[in-house]
């Protein structure tokens, strides 16, 4: 008898039924030509952080918004042309690499602090650098404190998971100093800790000491202490073994950085493009030479991102300006005002 | 393969029929069945191995234990034991087991004691009294518990600051960086004054078990308090005083950023305990007032009119009754604390969950550091389920 | 001689005005002790205080919309000057659709609000046992389809929107019932695995059930999120969401499978003899004897299973999913709106306790109407 009763089928049929309907939508190949891939798709799956200030977070309306949306913005303007073509997916800091490595994502833009283990065990590749940044601490200006030397005997808040909490106990030991650690997993929940005195230091990234910082409703009763303890170069990660996506990824951010030094914006783009005679302009523009051609995209794709988002700049002052990110003396100013932020000539 | 007549086969013992190699013998399908059955779940846990081993291959990603002997290199608040962020990683998830374990059954003592007393609380015949245990049981059990425990942990964040510390006693401190309480020194004597507490425990326990089964058999009743003061007082003393009686009080002092000394109850595990006991005992309330009211009432006026005083009758009448109700339950509520201990990872009590997770992050062995969580909540849920498996045997009914 | 027959009875006398009536109640239930009376009166002070308390802060101190500033931002000054002495509920007012709908697209909302409603639409159907027949099982394959087609969109003129999008309440929703509608079936051939004669059959689902529930929620979540990508084929990914909704599926299938099993095991003897003796197959025997008995005595505990299911759910912030509790605590990180995490957590855990409070009455209500029937 391999007759099964007629409730059994239903029930069999409705999980298949139901099974069937759910699973195309969810079950997708993952690129080997990563391009190609989201060509075929038609957007760009771009991991992002849950939730920080400035860099990305969805606003009143559900509507991401931050520094590295600007970049998965620019990424998708440069591919289609059309910046709105990017899906973000949000990621924690366990899953955001096995969201890359499994396909989940085609680009991290997730303040992902470029190791030299990362870049070889992970199976990731760096393409670029575009943010510097560097672990510092903060305290209550009613402590009195001004260097990070006199925390000794401190209590310490910091978000376990990343490099912070091994670079907080290597600089401790190399400086000799004891402390107790609070250690809390959930950006909001640390910060609410800190302000709530249950810490006297917090410890994190200087740009989220600053975002911190000027969320307070009186930011002067803080002090950001003037060590910094690590360099965090901060970037976009992408799956090793893909030149190609890794090169537009790449060269996105690198025409975000020439339009600024040539001060093209997104509002004098297309009238740089009709009337720019600067040889380099036209090229990053599109209106001579092939470079976007052998990216393998459209030749006008840095036209397309700086209409989108305009050039880091105007990125900058957009979404790390307002959280009290000075942007002048820092790694971070172009290299023509003595910053880091350098790029390779478009030719 | 339905009969309309006897068949005289089936007067005979089923075991000694043959097996025949036929779809109508019950045995044959059920072997098929069984084959089918394990055969696709085999196939499916044989294709994820597979899987896995090819993608850890092609992404380079570590495998094995190794990390286990690593510096951690991660700081720990609390600990029972000695550890410092230059110890492997071994010891560092020991921490966090140990931490587990402190919340754990402190949690459970906690919740058993508040929701008996809310569960008899409900059945008060004072309507304040019961009205509002029924509302507290009603509410807690509809928030969810992550919910509560960031709730708890805000509020203990509210509490002033170590410099305006409360300080309701001498010794004693409660500010928003925990509770300081005055302690001493521990050495060496009071490890073996410990041990021999422990050690008297169970020789009352022993003592107190042969003269009741004395006491069934002669019915002379034979005090067990003076083994008792023997085992339990005399001989911790004895050996304390044996190693020098050391006594340095330790008393927690304002010094620099924080206090110094002392013990320290620290906020991430008091908001996690209270969040746990708070939880829990809504559930174990309503455990305690179905067990009771199992209880018939007869039970309850047969007692009383033998005389008995009200104390004795819900000692030796309604609780052993009541017992047989609870236990099977109380059982899944233990569990559950445990396994909700694990919600520690979201206020910053550093568990053995929060602990995996880091390393699991720091090392990027996923598999490994899930393993290592699920292994140690799965022999602690086997422990307590035995426990209490063995509990609920020996105060079952024993029918005659 | 007896005067029996001119014996006219005094009237009863009406009963101390302090024993009967609203005083008689009170003395009763409230006083009737000095130790009763002082409990009562204590916890009645603290009760008043506490009310009174938090109306202050939320109805009579709080401040219910803040004006925008020259950038057009809300400017919350006004609630900082609080501090703390009254509720700011203008950050409701600005976040109430990031809490509900999370970052699902601003004007298709009403979509995802849509969803909500034929949720609540199918709970309330489900729970009127006059749809207690088989055709509820249509019933669900057709709103939960009915659901799909809202939220994915994608046909009828419906904007597609991937499931990335989708956030607040209604992944709430959707995990737990969801995960209730797969791991029911699921769980009906477990429980009856685990009381199957074929030794492999009942080791495996023994061994199923066990594992899962020994160990905590949180660690599933975590081995859907970082564990499964591994061991899916190289190429093939499944969505965060879907892993989620997998491992909620399979948590709750042991849970459920448990409580099914108790259902089976309550039901006399005499009706599995009987349909033995009918001459039944197994599987008709379990599909109109047993099951259908056995899973009407299932239903008070299964809704309460389903109510922890629905809490459980939020444990999905650990993982960085957007349902009701994550979309909650990521519409305070906005600068602006940083510091009123109260009021957050008060309407969310107002939102969580509306839907588990009526299920549960719900369940207590039917398991007295069962208990009822059963004559008991």
């Amino acid at each position: 008898m391999l007759g099964f009763g007629p409730m059994v089928r239903r029930a069999l049929g409705a999980a298949l039924l139901l099974a069937t309907t759910a699973l195309p939508a969810a079950a997708q190949q993952a690129p080997v030509d990563t391009l190609a891939a989201i060509r075929a798709r038609g957007t760009l799956v771009c991991g992002v952080n849950t939730g920080l200030a400035g860099f990305a977070q969805p606003d009143s309306q559900g509507v991401w918004r931050g520094f590295d949306i600007d970049y998965c913005r620019s990424v998708a303007a440069a591919i289609f042309g059309d910046a709105s073509k990017v899906r973000y997916v949000p990621t924690t800091a366990q899953s955001r690499f096995t969201a890359l490595q499994s396909g989940e994502v085609d680009v991290l833009f997730r303040n992902t602090t470029w190791t030299l283990s990362r870049d070889t065990s992970l199976g990731l590749d760096f393409p670029a650098v575009n943010f510097y940044d560097g672990q510092g601490f903060m305290v209550k200006k009613s402590l009195g404190v001004t260097s990070a030397t006199q925390l000794n005997g401190a209590t310490i808040c910091v978000q376990p998971g990343t490099t912070t909490e091994q670079n907080l106990t290597d600089w401790a030991r190399a400086s000799n100093i004891r402390f107790t650690p609070v250690v809390i997993e959930r950006l909001e929940e640390v910060v609410a800790a800190y302000v709530a005195g249950r810490c006297d230091a917090y410890t994190t990234d200087a740009s989220g000491l600053a975002a911190t910082r000027s969320a307070q409703p009186t930011p002067a009763d803080h002090v950001i202490l003037p060590e910094v303890i690590s360099k965090e170069p901060l970037g976009p990660a992408v799956r090793q073994g893909d030149a190609r996506f890794a090169d537009i990824v790449r060269w996105s951010h690198f025409a975000l950085l020439v339009a600024e030094e040539m001060g093209i914006t997104a509002a004098n783009a297309d009238a740089a493009l009709a009337s720019d005679a600067r040889p380099e302009a036209q090229r990053l523009l599109g209106k001579s030479g092939d470079l976007g051609k052998m990216l393998g995209l459209d030749n006008a794709f840095a036209l397309h991102i700086i209409k989108a988002v305009g050039n880091y700049g105007e990125v900058f002052a957009r979404h790390l300006a307002p959280i009290g990110l000075q942007r002048a003396r820092s790694p971070n100013a172009l290299y023509l005002h003595g910053g880091l932020q350098y790029a390779p000539p478009f030719r | 393969m339905s009969q309309t007549t006897i068949d005289p086969r089936s007067l005979r013992p089923p075991p000694k029929r043959p097996i025949r190699l036929s779809w109508s013998d019950e045995r044959v399908r059920g072997i098929f069945w069984q084959v089918v059955v394990v055969g696709i779940v085999g196939s499916i846990i044989w294709w994820l191995y597979s899987n896995t081993v090819h993608n850890l291959e092609v992404r380079r990603i570590a495998t094995g234990f190794g990390f286990l002997n690593r510096e951690a290199g991660l700081p720990i608040a609390e600990s029972l034991i000695e550890y410092s962020p230059t110890n492997s990683y071994l010891r560092a998830l020991l921490v966090g087991l140990l931490n587990t374990l402190k919340v754990a059954v402190v949690g459970i003592i906690l919740a058993t004691i508040l929701g008996t007393i809310i569960g008899v609380a409900r059945l008060s015949r004072n309507w304040v009294i019961a009205k509002l245990s029924a509302v507290y049981v009603e509410v807690i059990r509809d928030l969810p518990l992550l919910l509560q425990l960031l709730f708890w942990y805000a509020l203990l964040q509210g509490l002033p600051g170590p410099r305006q510390a409360l300080h309701p006693a001498e010794g004693v401190f409660l500010s928003n960086r925990g509770l300081k309480l005055p302690w001493i020194e521990w050495q060496g004597a009071h490890s073996l004054a410990l041990l021999l507490f422990v050690a008297g425990l169970v020789a009352t326990w022993l003592y107190r078990r042969q003269a009741l089964a004395k006491q069934i058999a002669d019915g002379n009743p034979r005090p067990v308090w003076h083994v008792a003061l023997l085992t339990l007082v005399a001989l911790p003393l004895a050996g304390w005083y044996a190693l020098g009686a050391p006594f340095t009080p330790d008393i927690p002092a304002l010094r620099g950023f924080n206090f110094q000394g002392g013990l320290t109850l620290s906020p991430e595990y008091f908001a996690l305990l209270a969040g746990l006991v708070l939880y829990t005992a809504g559930f174990i309330a309503e455990i305690v007032r179905a067990g009771i009211q199992a209880v018939p009432k007869g039970q309850w006026e047969a007692a009383q009119a033998l005389g008995l005083r009200p104390g004795t009758v819900l000692k030796q009448i309604v609780l052993p009754q009541a017992l047989r109700v609870i236990v099977p339950p109380m059982t899944s509520q233990y569990l559950n604390i445990t396994k909700n201990s694990s919600l520690a990872v979201a206020i910053g009590y550093q568990d053995i969950v929060s602990i995996a997770n880091t390393t699991l992050n720091q090392t990027g062995q996923a598999i490994e550091g899930i393993a290592i969580i699920m292994l140690v909540y799965l022999s602690i849920s086997l422990s307590i389920s035995f426990f209490m498996n063995w509990y609920n045997a020996r105060i079952a009914l024993v029918e005659r | 001689m007896s005067d029996a027959a001119t014996h006219t009875p005094t009237p009863a006398r009406t009963p101390p005005i302090t024993l009967v009536g609203p005083i008689g109640w009170v003395r009763t239930n409230l006083f009737s002790g000095w130790v009763s009376s002082l409990v009562s009166l204590l916890l009645l002070f603290l009760v008043v205080k506490w009310v009174l308390g938090f109306l202050d802060w939320g109805v009579f101190n709080a401040i219910w919309s803040v004006p925008n500033d020259a950038a057009g931002r809300p400017d919350t000054s006004s609630c900082r000057a609080l501090a703390g002495t009254g509720a700011c509920w203008a950050v409701i007012g600005e976040k109430h659709r990031f809490i509900l709908f999370g970052t699902y697209p601003y004007e298709e909302q009403w979509r995802a609000l849509l969803a909500i409603l034929v949720f609540i639409a199918l709970f309330i159907v489900s729970a009127m046992r006059r749809f207690w027949r088989k055709e509820l099982a249509l019933i669900w394959i057709g709103a939960l389809t009915l659901i799909g087609v809202l939220m994915w969109g994608g046909l009828l003129g419906l904007a597609y929107v991937p499931q990335e999008r989708w956030g607040g309440l209604v992944i709430t929703l959707i995990l737990a019932t969801f995960g209730l509608a797969f791991a029911f079936p699921l769980s009906i051939l477990v429980a009856l695995g685990r009381r199957s004669k074929l030794p492999a059959i009942k080791a495996l689902c023994v061994l199923y059930v066990e594992l899962v529930r020994g160990v905590p929620l949180i660690s599933v979540l975590f081995m859907a999120s970082v564990m499964f990508p591994l061991f899916l084929p190289e190429g093939m990914n499944i969505d965060k969401l879907l892993r989620a909704q997998i491992a909620i599926i399979l948590f709750a299938g042991a849970y459920l499978a448990e409580v099914v099993r108790g259902g089976l095991q309550t039901l006399p003897r005499g009706q599995y003899e009987a349909a033995d003796a009918l001459g039944l197959s197994y599987w008709k025997k379990t599909g109109f004897i047993i099951l259908p008995q056995a899973l009407r005595l299932v239903i008070p505990p299964l809704v309460n299973t389903f109510i922890g299911f629905f809490k459980d759910t939020s444990l999905v912030l650990i993982i960085g999913i957007f349902d009701l509790l994550t979309a909650g605590k990521t519409a305070i990180i906005e600068p602006a709106w940083q510091g009123f995490g109260i009021e957050v957590y008060l309407t969310v855990g107002f939102i969580y306790f509306c839907f588990c409070f009526a299920m549960s009455s719900y369940s207590q209500r039917l398991e007295a109407e069962l208990n009822q029937s059963r004559g008991r």
